[in-house]
């Protein structure tokens, strides 16, 4: 190769390792809005700053953004308002398919699907927004506020979500996840982690949701086999909103009252919280008890630890079939911990709360609850080695400091 | 070795440039820069209504429903090269070809008013989507990287129509053309394609003998061309396989309409929705064999809400054709088949 070719394709290569000079593209609301935001998106390169306004986006549009390292940030999330309340397609508010991306400082309000979704972006941070609908809990509202979907590296700080019809924040079929500091209101769910690796669940608050925190794990998806997720400093109270999921949502399932539920998820551990005044229970761990044809999928829960939470009022209201009958029987409450039995004692929970668990007895997956054989579960005298904790790569926890 | 890559790409652009033409349809392709005028790709000759002879087109037996927009589809392959295909039948243009679609609707005075033209660019890093909005006269059309709505009305079963039709925005167009992250042609597959000039199916065949030993997929609105099944599928294929695929980009709800589906439940057959939120409407399964009132997958078809409606994108309206395919489809499969 001459030296002049061997000059230019250096050229070439050192201008594909190294961004250009970062930049801010400023994006104010007011009159073509959704077009002047769009564009920014789409024009930013990697290591640009899209900076948003004070002020009240008005969006016709779902909002896309495909370019990796780019940051959006707002003036905060109670002055900077993307508003999809005229949103007329897309499924989401604002949609990120690349990776190292920053989103901080703004809300999104009453988008007509999912709030924030992102797919496929690995290293996503999710820093003070908000994301709500204000017309509060109501069937109509979109399913997911913040939604990270097959994403490695997920952090989820300091964020606020209210009224999701599914989950205010849910991560699904991702690995390497923290979602902290956080606050979810008024949702079915508040927090989800779904068919995914890995998670940090902590110091977040979970009240005034059907069900405060969610470990699922669903059939025939691509990723399968949720484990190692760790549930702690929360506080998880009077997660009392009536379930309104449309039917047909897994979500519509989770009875009214519920603290933390674990449902066909392996190694979870729940320690440290506050959990209290969710009138079906505290803390509740079960099988998959639908029907499916999936070889790869395992519908048990196992190597479930809970230890050291502190426990208030529960289990006054168990909304399940079943539940009633069983509260009556022990007394007319509930305990505050209840594993359904799912595949026999081999698969008992480690408890170690000061508080009454109970297992319904249902080895059998397919058992309606109505058919417990309710009995007591033993304190644990110990429990197995703890799972480490999460990590998050340092540019991610450098970009919110 | 992952310096190795960046090294080639950037070699391969240098020689791609270098052997541009004087074609301005050559340079307006290979860009890096995103020409600001459909004309300067000098495709079409002063109106969508006249492309160049360069331009070759064809039809889709079975095309994507986009709001009742009647489409005119288009090939540009570079002077001396040809297109070629895999063995599926799907096509494979060389680096500088384009695919060129014009959108519109009927104009009472006859002809066809067309909103926007959307080009799939091969450069040499790859595709590259990019919708064009025409000017009111009607001369030229205009990069809209944001894409915008456009109030139309037209004539539709005997009623007036109307509709606030979406040009997609650059990130949208991705959004359906995507495998894996990269954007793609979705349409031109052999099986599913017509030329009506037919000297340009017989280059085609002459460069890929193979193409003529494979059967034309059906016709989704014609019982001729196959069974209630391979029409309901293959419809299914065109309007929602190219995000419902397992490198799509509804690749995380497990429900793969694109032909790779091996059991029922890929196929949303018995299958509970995922991530659906409301637009499950109360029901339990996307599609409940026997039951087309109680499979999501109607529901969602027939929803113009933007948190319910499939496909997500370029449907404001019902096909109410396409829905009574599937519909029937439904209806006639057993009810105990989960």
């Amino acid at each position: 190769m001459r030296i002049r070719e061997l000059l230019f394709v250096g050229a070439a290569f050192c201008a594909l390792v190294q961004p250009a000079s970062a930049k801010t593209i400023a994006v104010s609301p007011g009159e073509g809005a959704q077009e002047r935001l769009q564009e920014a998106l789409i024009a930013a390169e990697p290591g640009d700053v899209v900076e948003l306004a004070a002020g009240r986006f008005k969006l016709s549009d779902g909002l896309s953004l495909d370019v990796n390292k780019v940051t959006v940030k707002g003036q905060g999330g109670s002055v900077t308002i993307l508003d999809f309340s005229g949103q007329q397609g897309a499924g989401e508010g604002l949609l990120v398919t690349s990776d190292d991306v920053v989103l901080k400082d703004f809300a999104v309000e009453n988008s007509k699907g999912d709030g924030i979704k992102s797919k496929g972006a690995d290293r996503i941070v999710y820093h003070k927004l908000r994301v709500e609908w204000t017309g509060g809990p109501l069937a109509t509202n979109g399913a997911y506020g913040i939604y990270p979907v097959e994403s490695k590296d997920v952090l989820i700080d300091s964020v606020f979500v209210r009224g999701a019809s599914d989950a205010g924040i849910y991560v699904g079929q991702s690995r390497n996840i923290v979602v902290r500091h956080s606050t979810a209101v008024e949702n079915v769910a508040g927090i989800e982690i779904e068919n995914s690796f890995d998670a940090d669940v902590h110091d977040n608050i979970a009240t005034r949701n059907t069900g405060g925190v969610l470990v699922f794990d669903l059939p025939n998806l691509p990723q399968m086999g949720g484990h190692n997720v760790r549930i702690f400093g929360n506080i998880i109270v009077n997660n009392m909103t009536p379930n309104f999921a449309p039917k047909g949502n897994i979500v519509a399932n989770v009875p009214t009252g519920t603290g933390v539920m674990v449902m066909a998820n392996r190694r979870v551990e729940i320690f440290d919280n506050v959990i209290g005044e969710n009138g079906t229970t505290n803390i509740m761990i079960v099988g998959y008890r639908f029907p499916f044809q999936d070889p790869k999928y395992d519908p048990l829960p196992r190597e479930v630890s809970i230890w050291d939470n502190q426990h208030s009022r529960a289990g006054w209201d168990p909304k399940f079939r079943g539940g009633t009958e069983i509260a009556a029987a022990m007394g007319g409450s509930f305990p505050a911990i209840f594993w359904d039995g799912a595949g026999g004692s081999e698969y008992t929970p480690v408890i170690q709360d000061d508080v009454p668990a109970l297992s319904l007895g249902l080895k059998d997956i397919a058992a309606d609850t109505a058919m417990a054989q309710p009995a007591p579960l033993a304190r644990a005298t110990s429990r197995p080695a703890r799972l480490p904790a999460i990590i998050m790569p340092e540019a991610m926890e450098a970009a919110i400091r | 070795m992952r310096f190795v890559v960046p090294f080639v790409l950037a070699f391969a652009a240098a020689v791609a440039t270098s052997a541009a033409s004087d074609d301005p349809a050559a340079i307006a392709i290979a860009g890096p820069q995103n020409p600001a005028t459909l004309s300067a790709f000098g495709f079409f000759d002063g109106g969508a209504e006249r492309p160049s002879p360069r331009l070759i087109p064809y039809e889709l037996r079975t095309p994507l429903f986009s709001d009742y927009a009647a489409k005119q589809r288009f090939i540009y392959v570079p002077e001396g090269t040809q297109i070629g295909a895999d063995a599926d039948g799907k096509l494979i243009f060389p680096v500088g070809s384009a695919l060129i679609k014009s959108f519109g609707y009927p104009a009472k005075s006859g002809g066809l008013n067309v909103i926007e033209t959307r080009v799939l660019l091969h450069q040499a890093q790859g595709w590259v989507a990019l919708p064009y909005v025409w000017r009111a006269d009607g001369k030229d059309a205009d990069l809209r990287v944001g894409g915008t709505r456009v109030p139309v009305t037209f004539a539709h079963g005997g009623n007036d129509l109307s509709v606030n039709y979406s040009v997609p925005n650059k990130n949208q167009c991705k959004q359906c053309h995507s495998a894996a992250g990269n954007i793609m042609p979705i349409g031109p597959v052999w099986q599913n394609m017509a030329f009506p000039r037919a000297a340009d199916a017989r280059a085609i065949v002459k460069a890929v003998p193979s193409l003529a030993r494979l059967q034309p997929y059906p016709k989704w609105d014609d019982s001729r061309t196959g069974s209630l099944e391979d029409r309901a599928r293959q419809y299914l294929k065109v309007n929602c396989g190219h995000c419902h695929a397992p490198q799509g980009s509804a690749s995380n709800s497990g429900l793969f309409l694109d032909g790779s589906a091996t059991g029922a439940a890929a196929l949303g057959i018995g299958k509970r929705p995922v991530a659906a939120g409301r637009a499950s409407g109360d029901l339990d399964f996307i599609i409940a064999p026997g039951q087309p009132d109680q499979s999501i997958l109607i529901k969602r078809m027939e929803s113009t809400d933007p948190g319910i409606a499939m496909p997500e994108l370029g449907r404001s309206t019902v096909h109410e054709e396409g829905v009574e395919l599937l519909r029937q489809w439904i209806a006639a499969m057993p009810s105990n088949t989960h």
